[in-house]
């Protein structure tokens, strides 16, 4: 069954080494969703966090290739596991005078914040998980998105909890 | 601390890596590599291109299990070396591929001769540097060999730019490599190969599967010691050939496309298949839902890619070919294998029974028979010969006539099945092994592709034999149009061919023709003795065709056999 993955790729902090995650997925016919990297706390070491999607047998490879790249230190498939993840959207909707207090209160429920603000429009920032993002893309929807900026997920293992 | 050059810091790298030939052509951004080079006593093989010097390095490592190394120029010289650097991957064979660069500063201006080599070769090296500080330089190499000749062996690629050669820095030795991102498994999981130790205890039809990875890790005596001591017949790949011995009462044959029927049958009833050093490439699985239907099936390869990839296996085990296999033969040494049963022995007997209905086959009348060359090729050199080939139904002749009882005695392209392989190939495994009788089989295509390293031969006193199977076609595309395409010959017949014999005496070798069955034996008798590079220009049938074929898509137990 096609699922959605989210991956974490720690890897050497070299030029190049995005393009070789890039060209084994392009070249193999994977698929990325979204992609986001930076440097970590070491300087030497970068985290990529992919969303990609695929049977249990196309992941199993996905993953078995990715790490099999020289400068992948390590590769965790946070999916059913216990993690948080998070997705920074800007997104541009028309406010005209009769939907501003609409839209305001919808931003509200969904602690964004209004970060820019036109005769004719508002740019909210919104962060969340996949599931928020959707929710407030589908109620921001009818009054007109005219653009919107996503930087893809990232994410991490919550911490193991202490057992009760 | 002695300051050195980027040149002569890797020459002495080269040195310290124990290498003593590399294969190359020169050019501007590497003249200084080259100024230095001939003031050392390393080998350099002047090639007449650069495709056929990273043939030649490859060549080179498969005969001698070493690393080889080749040095070119930047921007054609680079692009030259693209199809070798593939073949070499898609059959993992380590070598190290220097190439130079434009200097530093005009990288990325469309400098005269640039090319992004790193960037066009990230997807068929191993891995891959751009030196960018002559520091480094010291510590690129090592870990170029080191990644190389590990794991899954493979190649890699150094760019270094002309300024980071001339460059001086104080040299000092590396220290032993050690990257957190890269520790392949050699010591397979004790748990695994217990079950693999069960799973033999109760077969009944049990069969090995040997693959390129045998050969690459020189596990040969541990294979032999497995099927031997168990009774287990052996296939292998193309790759795999010489894992076993081809003379051993166990061997079955290459399996898969043009495998032997009884092969290709062993694989379709076995109740356990041990498959070792294998990826079960689409060649030899036929329709993979219908590949091996009724065994359990164990593999064990260093690469965890190559596992579940295209087959599902019911034990997989990671680790090195050898020392799997030796842990294994341990392990079965330890155990009470209960008594030889009597299924087993008919297992063996019904395979014996297919090789005496269903041998591989053909009919010597009055032309000459590209099959009957190689037979009579393996009598003369007693199977002792080092035999690289071209693509093409030369290479499946040359794999199903000619047996092969060691690694590195037969070198063949076969993941990119690349044609102008075998000649470029002989030499340098020729230079690897000189005291070795050489013989590139060749078909009459193939060898047009890169011939201009007879050449090279002559001038290295590289004895190199090829025995041209003469068919005047592109035979394996013609037979693929015979059997598919309702005879369209479309391009694949030439109507005009160089006189090979005549193209050998040009090049300073030696050229001899065979027109008739009964000239066979004296010829190749007359080039086996020659101490000279020869082109022996056998002229065959020219619409004979290679059996078994299992057509592509098929099971692979549903075979043509005429
Ligand atoms: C570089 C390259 N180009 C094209 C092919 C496709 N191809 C595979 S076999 C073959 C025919 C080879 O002809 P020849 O060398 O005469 O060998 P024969 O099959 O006749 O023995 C061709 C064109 C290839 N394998 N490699
Ligand atoms: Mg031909």
């Amino acid at each position: 069954m096609t699922k959605k993955h989210i991956l974490s790729i720690l890897v050497d902090n070299e030029p190049g080494v995005l393009s070789r995650i890039a060209g084994l997925f392009s070249g193999r016919g994977y698929n990325i969703e979204s992609l986001c990297v930076a440097e970590t706390n070491e300087p030497l070491v970068s985290r990529i966090t992919m969303v990609t999607k695929g049977d249990t047998a196309i992941l199993e490879q996905i993953k078995k290739q990715v790490n099999k790249i020289i400068n992948v230190i390590k590769v965790a498939d946070l999916t059913d596991q216990d993690f948080v993840e998070r997705e920074l959207v800007l997104l541009k909707v028309s406010a005209k005078p009769e939907n501003r207090a609409e839209i305001l209160r919808i931003t509200d429920i969904f602690r964004g914040q209004i970060v820019d603000v036109g005769q004719e429009h508002f740019t909210i920032n919104i962060t969340g998980d996949a599931e928020k993002i959707t929710a407030i893309l589908t109620l921001l929807k009818p009054f007109g998105i005219r653009e919107i900026a996503r930087t893809g997920s990232i994410a991490m293992f919550r911490e193991n909890k202490p057992k009760s | 601390m002695s300051k050195l050059t980027g040149a002569q810091i890797l020459l002495r790298m080269l040195k310290e890596e124990g290498v003593d030939t590399i294969f190359g052509y020169p050019g501007g951004v590497v003249l200084d590599i080259y100024d230095e080079l001939a003031r050392t006593d390393l080998k350099h093989i002047l090639v007449r291109h650069e495709q056929g010097a990273v043939h030649a390095t490859d060549g080179y490592a498969r005969a001698t299990g070493k690393v080889g190394v080749c040095l070119v120029t930047s921007g054609p010289g680079a692009t030259n070396t693209v199809t070798g650097i593939a073949t070499a991957n898609m059959d993992s064979i380590p070598i190290v591929v220097i190439t130079g660069q434009v200097p530093t500063k005009l990288i990325g201006n469309d400098a005269f001769q640039e090319v992004d080599i790193v960037g066009i070769t990230r997807p068929c090296t191993k891995h891959n540097y751009l030196v960018k500080d002559v520091k480094n330089l010291a510590k690129t190499i090592k870990e170029a060999f080191h990644i190389a000749r590990s794991g899954r062996p493979g190649p890699v690629l150094i760019d270094l730019p002309k300024d980071i050669s001339i460059a001086k820095t104080s040299f000092k030795l590396p220290d032993d490599i050690e990257l957190r991102s890269y520790n392949p498994t050699y010591v397979p999981n004790r748990k695994q190969l217990q079950k693999v130790v069960d799973l033999i205890k109760k077969a009944k039809k049990p069969l090995i599967f040997s693959g390129g990875g045998v050969n690459l890790s020189r596990a040969h005596q541990e294979l032999t010691e497995l099927a031997q001591k168990n009774k287990i017949p052996v296939t292998s790949t193309l790759m795999g050939l010489g894992g076993f011995s081809g003379m051993d009462p166990l061997w079955l044959g290459m399996l898969g496309m043009h495998g032997t029927y009884r092969a290709n049958m062993s694989v379709s009833e076995c109740d356990l298949m041990i498959a070792v050093g294998v990826r079960f490439d689409d060649r030899v699985t036929g329709k993979t839902d219908e590949f091996a239907p009724y065994a359990k099936i164990v593999q064990i390869d260093i690469d965890p890619t190559s596992i579940q990839k295209n087959i599902q296996v019911q034990v997989p085990v990671v680790g090195d070919c050898k020392i799997s296999l030796e842990l294994l033969n341990q392990m079965i040494a330890q155990e009470d294998m209960g008594k030889f049963k009597p299924e087993h022995k008919q297992w063996l007997d019904r395979i014996d029974n297919w090789r005496k209905t269903t041998p591989l086959a053909y009919d010597q009348k009055d032309v000459i028979k590209p099959q009957y060359v190689i037979e009579k090729l393996f009598e003369l050199t007693k199977g002792e010969a080092i035999i690289t080939t071209e693509v093409g139904q030369n290479q499946m002749w040359a794999a199903q006539y000619y047996h092969f009882t060691e690694p590195g005695r037969f070198i063949s392209s076969g993941g990119l099945g690349t044609m102008g392989f075998g000649l470029p190939a002989a030499v340098g495994a020729q230079v690897g092994a000189p005291d070795k009788i050489v013989v590139d089989i060749a078909g009459d295509g193939s060898i047009q592709m890169n011939i201009q390293e007879m050449a090279t031969a002559v001038q290295y006193n590289l004895p190199v034999k090829v025995v041209i199977l003469n068919n005047g076609f592109l035979g394996m595309v013609r037979q693929w149009q015979q059997l598919f395409y309702n005879r369209c010959y479309s391009s694949t017949k030439f109507q005009h061919t160089p006189d090979f014999v005549k193209l050998a005496e040009a090049y300073g070798a030696v050229g001899l023709r065979a027109t008739k069955p009964e000239e066979v034996e004296k010829v190749l008798k007359e080039g086996l003795a020659c101490n000279k590079a020869v082109i022996m220009d056998f002229v065959v049938e020219p619409e004979e065709c290679v059996y078994p074929m299992v057509p592509a898509g098929a099971p692979i137990s549903k075979m043509l056999l005429v």
